[in-house]
């Protein structure tokens, strides 16, 4: 019997997952799927939720939002990558550290 | 040295504090026969954590990307697995369609194929790893422990008509608000990237 | 003389409030002239100092001439006014306040003072008038008159005191007028210090009495001072009153009227002159048995406080052996000596004794005391008078002499006498010291009499003057030395109730007769030596000459009291012998009086040293006397007046059979009577006539041996009695017994004091600055290392910090992230934490 949990645990490992990849990828490219991982797994969170604790479509509204924004976020995101190549001529996260001290 | 030391006190106090009092107080339902949806379920979740598990441990970008694909996909599945067709099929559509493409291109477009690491410099795999164990704990035992309401699941319907009429009524000053993100999002990638492409080309 | 046996009361006062002004005009002048008087003098000319100066002075005599009035309008018996200007301390049971008093004595004083001030204020116009200190001159001189005036019109000790004192300062400063000289800055320096001492004694004395009236101890048999039991009671007449325990009065009136009475007689220590002589005076108070039976180890109280007061007047009016500051008093211009030196300030001791008569004549030991060293005194200075050559200086051991004639006067009894002597005394030595100031001033500045001469033609006016006031020193009929001078040897033949240190010695006043007449006789002689010896014969001067001291060739000690060489007149040979008459411009005769000891083998210079001397090798202008300026002839002729009128004073009772004017005007003044021996009318006759006889001799021997300068027996007995000569000459080498008594072992002691000073004491004050030092470094470490230390340490530790702080900002994304999810782990550990 699959419940609740069972969503809520794949949602939680791809959460975890991508945040393991944000936090070590030395790709800019790399850093930004983490983020589409975070995101999705947030959405199957949502869309699970929706599913199991009858709210209507509240969750899954919510979850389209999010592809939505993610989508925006992602092309906005890859161009910034872009620029920052131009400017650094490396997408090493590390070399972009012009805002430290 | 310090950032394990303490990670590994954290994780310990978690695991013996909370998590263990809580898994034996929870209620531990009879392991029932797997029925069909159930194995099709563990299937789909093994596809998309493994994909995940790629994006993150992979040593080259594109092996990352292709567990990236999977990882959307084994979502999208699970989407339909809840009765959820529209979010489903615009999550094929946008998500694996449009985002995983942008980043391919985006992939292509600014490495040499051949060359890339993985860790990052001063932490590492390790300090990930420990990142993962500290996290996934977490949002694992509120998963797990954590007692839902859960109610049975209605009747299977589009639901298609139903976001239409949410997005209009209920969620009408998001939609638009949405609209004009993309507006924007639009208006900045276009003027970011050309930006420095004109630099370049001046 | 007289007898009256009325009953004495107490003086009864009139209140004049106007008698400040007489001495607030002298100190105004004073006061404009030493303030402003250099640029008065710069911008306007001398004039207008001197106008300032004789303004006060005439000013004051106006107002002394009103009060006078006012006392001649009075009764006799109330003739005493009074007026008191605030109250100074109150302290207990004393009180002392500013006030001034003129009864008879002290008008007769201030007249004096003021009037012969004014004339030597007058004198001093044509004196000083080279003189570029002017200003200060003139300044010095009102001061001193402010101070006299204070000494004679207080009231009480106090005020009298403080003008005592303010004389000896005036007198220092006048007499050091030339400071510049280091031989005027010592003679002033000597004055002030003999007075001194005398000052100390007139404390003493002052105290004495003081604590002597306090009626406060219990006079114990055999107890001498110890007093274990101080309590202020008074004892008089049986009556034991207990006024508490110095009843502190705050306020004049408070312990004027705590004061306690005896028949409404103010009773008990005070400094008051009027109430001190009411106590004594009236027997009723009871407070002279009181004091005639006190006694001090031994000695009676009153006669120790007769002798100390003396010894006041002993300084300050140059007895023996105080006497050594007054003639190196000479060294201060002419008009001082002649103000201060002269007529008012040496009176003041005289005047002292005379006010507290009353005390005095208490105690026969110490008037004996007082008429024994007057006529020591008188008799010791007229005998180095016969040898002096400078003419100043030969009036100095005069005035000192003089007196010793007056303090024979107070201190047989005779005290309208001595004060009548004062009187005279001022006029006529006044008279003769402008008269020699005159003959300096005409001989450009030359005070050696050898040098003199002649000057009868040159300056008729001075040498009349000058010739009165001998007759009046002398004692001729015609002037009025004889009226006081003989009055006083009369009466001092006739006092029989002295006493030597609690021994009567009836003896004692015809004794001093005696010497009296010596004295005198010795007077007339150097009075007219002196008087023949600069006016007779032939000029002997040839050039200006700065000598103030006196040349003696053989004395080798005197020339160790004197910074200046001796200057070694050559031996001139025989020829010399015969210059007298001659008018030859060369060296004085008394170089013919060195010849006789042919000392040629030992100063054998040729006579070419004669020339060498009339060439003026000391730069001064030569020429012939002449007469002064009428400013000085005027107050000669005027003083020598004064001295003729001032006769009329006291024309003795034996004439006219009534007292004579001046005793009947100090009687109120003078309260005790004093016994005398009975004496048959004739006899005060003949003594008169012997006195006359004394002047007579002394004169005929001065005009034998000194007009013009013919005769040679002063050579001759000077060269048979060098010995005698030289020690009299050198003043009995006293100023050199002083030197090696008092002033070495000062000296001895200032120097040991000084070493301690330096090494001692300075030693201790510059370890104390090296502990200071220590601990300073001390502080300056502690504060370097540990107080800068701690800040700097804290500064780094900031920055250290910052510096560890600012590895956070890495610039990486991932790092951010890390940091944001350790802070969100944190929170959700003490989520559960708290939960």
């Amino acid at each position: 019997m699959i419940t609740l949990s069972h969503f809520l645990v794949v949602g939680a490992l791809l959460f975890a997952f991508g945040l393991v990849t944000v936090a070590t990828r030395r790709n800019a490219v790399g850093v930004l799927m983490g983020v589409e991982l975070i995101l999705n797994g947030a959405n199957v969170n949502f869309v699970a939720f929706n599913h199991y604790l009858g709210l209507g479509i509240s969750g899954q509204v919510f979850a389209l939002f999010v592809i939505v924004l993610a989508a925006a976020e992602a092309a906005v995101g890859l161009a910034i990558v872009l620029a920052i190549f131009q400017t650094f001529k490396s997408i090493d996260v590390r070399t972009a550290d012009l805002m430290r001290e | 040295m310090l950032a394990t030391a303490l990670v590994v006190a954290f994780v310990a106090y978690m695991v013996t504090q909370v998590l263990r009092p809580a898994a034996l107080a929870s209620p531990v339902g009879e392991p029932g026969a797997m029925g069909l949806p159930d194995l099709l379920f563990y299937l789909i979740a093994a596809v998309t954590v493994a994909g995940a598990a790629g994006v993150a441990l992979s040593r080259n970008i594109l092996y990352s990307c292709l567990g990236l694909l999977a990882a959307l996909l084994g979502a999208g599945a699970l989407y339909v697995l809840l009765s959820a067709d529209f979010v489903a099929v615009t999550q094929l559509l946008i998500y694996i369609g449009g985002v995983l493409v942008l980043v391919l291109f985006a992939v292509m477009l600014t490495n040499r194929i051949t060359e890339v690491n993985v860790s990052n410099a001063s932490f590492g795999l390790f300090g990930g790893f420990l990142l993962f164990v500290a996290a996934a704990p977490v949002l694992l035992a509120v998963a797990v422990i954590t007692p839902w309401q859960a109610k049975p699941p209605p009747e299977l319907a589009p639901t298609t008509r139903a976001i239409g009429d949410a997005f209009l009524s209920r969620w009408l000053l998001p939609f638009e608000v949405a609209s004009l993100v993309l507006l924007a999002t639009l208006i900045g990638a276009v003027v970011i990237a050309r930006k420095e492409i004109k630099a370049d080309e001046a | 003389m007289h007898e009256t046996a009325h009953e004495l009361g107490r003086i009864a006062v009139t209140q004049a409030g106007y008698l400040w002004l007489i001495p607030l005009f002298p100190l105004v002048g004073a006061a404009i002239n030493a303030l402003v008087g250099w640029k008065l003098q710069q911008l306007f000319g001398k004039k207008i100092v001197h106008r300032i100066a004789v303004l006060a002075m005439f000013a004051a005599f106006g107002v002394a001439v009103y009060a006078f009035s006012e006392l001649l309008r009075l009764p006799a018996e109330e003739r005493y006014l009074q007026d008191t200007l605030w109250n100074l301390l109150t302290a207990g049971r004393l009180s002392v306040d500013l006030a001034f008093a003129l009864d008879p004595l002290s008008m007769m004083m201030v007249l004096v003072i003021t009037g012969i001030g004014a004339l030597i204020h007058v004198f001093s116009i044509g004196y000083m008038a080279d003189e570029p200190s002017y200003w200060r001159f003139f300044s010095y001189l009102n001061l001193f008159v402010f101070a006299m005036l204070l000494l004679v019109m207080g009231d009480n000790f106090a005020v009298m005191f403080f003008g005592w004192e303010g004389v000896g300062l005036a007198s220092y400063l006048l007499i050091s007028f030339w400071y510049t000289d280091p031989e005027k800055a010592k003679a002033g320096m000597k004055a002030f210090v003999a007075n001194r001492f005398g000052d100390f004694g007139f404390l003493a004395g002052l105290l004495l009495l003081f604590w002597g009236l306090g009626g406060a101890w219990q006079a114990r048999p055999n107890s001498g001072l110890r007093n274990t039991d101080y309590r202020p009671t008074v004892e008089l007449r049986g009556q034991e009153r207990d006024v508490g325990a110095l009843a502190p009065a705050a306020t004049a009136a408070q312990a004027e009227r705590a004061a306690p009475r005896i028949d409404e007689v103010k009773v008990g220590p005070t400094m008051s002159f009027r109430e001190l002589r009411d106590q004594v005076v009236i027997e009723a108070t009871g407070v002279k048995e009181h004091l005639l039976h006190s006694e001090i180890w031994g000695v009676s109280l009153l006669a120790l406080i007769g002798i100390l007061l003396f010894v006041g007047a002993m300084g300050k009016s140059a007895q023996l052996p105080l006497y050594v500051w007054l003639p190196d008093a000479m060294a201060g211009p002419t008009p001082v000596s002649a103000l201060i030196h002269a007529a008012t300030m040496v009176t003041a001791g005289v005047y002292m004794v005379a006010r507290l008569s009353f005390l005095f004549a208490l105690s026969p030991s110490a008037m004996g005391w007082v008429a024994l060293i007057g006529a020591l005194t008188a008799i010791f200075s007229a005998s180095i008078g016969f040898f002096q050559y400078d003419i100043k200086k030969v009036l100095a051991y005069s005035t000192v002499s003089q007196l010793g004639f007056m303090f024979i006067g107070v201190g047989v009894g005779a005290y309208w006498a001595g004060a009548y002597h004062l009187l005279t005394h001022a006029f006529f030595k006044a008279t003769l010291f402008l008269g020699s100031g005159s003959v300096i001033l005409g001989c450009h500045h030359e005070q050696d009499m050898r040098k003199m001469g002649g000057l009868k033609q040159h300056m008729p006016i001075t040498r009349f003057t000058y010739l009165a006031a001998c007759w009046a020193i002398a004692g001729f009929p015609w002037m009025n030395g004889f009226y006081s001078k003989d009055e006083i040897l009369w009466k001092a033949f006739g006092s029989g109730h002295l006493a030597l240190f609690g021994v009567p010695t009836p003896w004692l006043g015809p004794a001093i007769y005696l010497v009296g007449i010596v004295a005198a006789t010795g007077t007339s002689f150097y009075m007219f030596r002196s008087y023949y010896m600069t006016f007779t014969g032939a000029y002997r001067g040839g050039e200006g000459h700065h000598d103030e001291h006196n040349e003696d060739p053989h004395s080798a000690a005197a020339t160790a009291m004197s910074a200046l060489s001796v200057k070694v007149h050559a031996s001139d040979g025989a020829e010399h012998l015969d210059h007298g008459t001659q008018g030859h411009p060369a060296p004085a005769p008394a170089h013919a009086l060195h010849d006789a000891h042919g000392h040629a083998p030992a100063h054998g210079l040729p006579a070419a040293h004669d020339d060498a001397h009339a060439a003026g090798d000391h730069g001064h202008h030569g020429g012939t006397p002449h007469e002064s300026p009428w400013t000085i002839t005027l107050v000669l002729s005027l003083l020598a007046l004064g001295s003729f009128l001032t006769l009329f004073l006291g024309i003795p009772a034996a004439w006219t059979h009534q007292a004579p004017l001046l005793e009947r005007w100090l009687e109120p003044a003078l309260p005790v009577e004093v016994a005398f021996r009975e004496q048959p009318h004739w006899l005060e006759l003949a003594f008169q006539g012997i006195g006359v006889l004394a002047g007579a001799v002394g004169w005929f021997f001065a005009m034998l041996l000194y007009k013009d300068a013919r005769s040679t027996v002063p050579a001759a007995l000077k060269a048979r009695f060098l010995g005698i000569w030289t020690v009299v000459y050198n003043k009995y080498y006293v100023d050199e017994l002083y030197a090696l008594v008092v002033l070495r072992p000062s000296v001895k002691v200032a120097r040991a004091a000084s070493w301690f000073d330096a090494n001692v004491i300075d030693r201790l004050v510059l370890l104390a600055g090296s502990i200071t030092r220590l601990v300073a470094n001390v502080d300056g470490a502690i504060d370097k290392y540990l107080v800068d230390g701690a800040v700097n340490a804290l500064a780094s530790a900031t920055m250290g910090l910052g510096r560890s702080l600012r590895l956070l900002q890495s610039g990486r994304i991932q790092t951010y992230l890390y940091g944001a999810l350790g802070g969100a782990l944190v929170v959700v550990l003490l989520n559960f934490l708290i939960s």
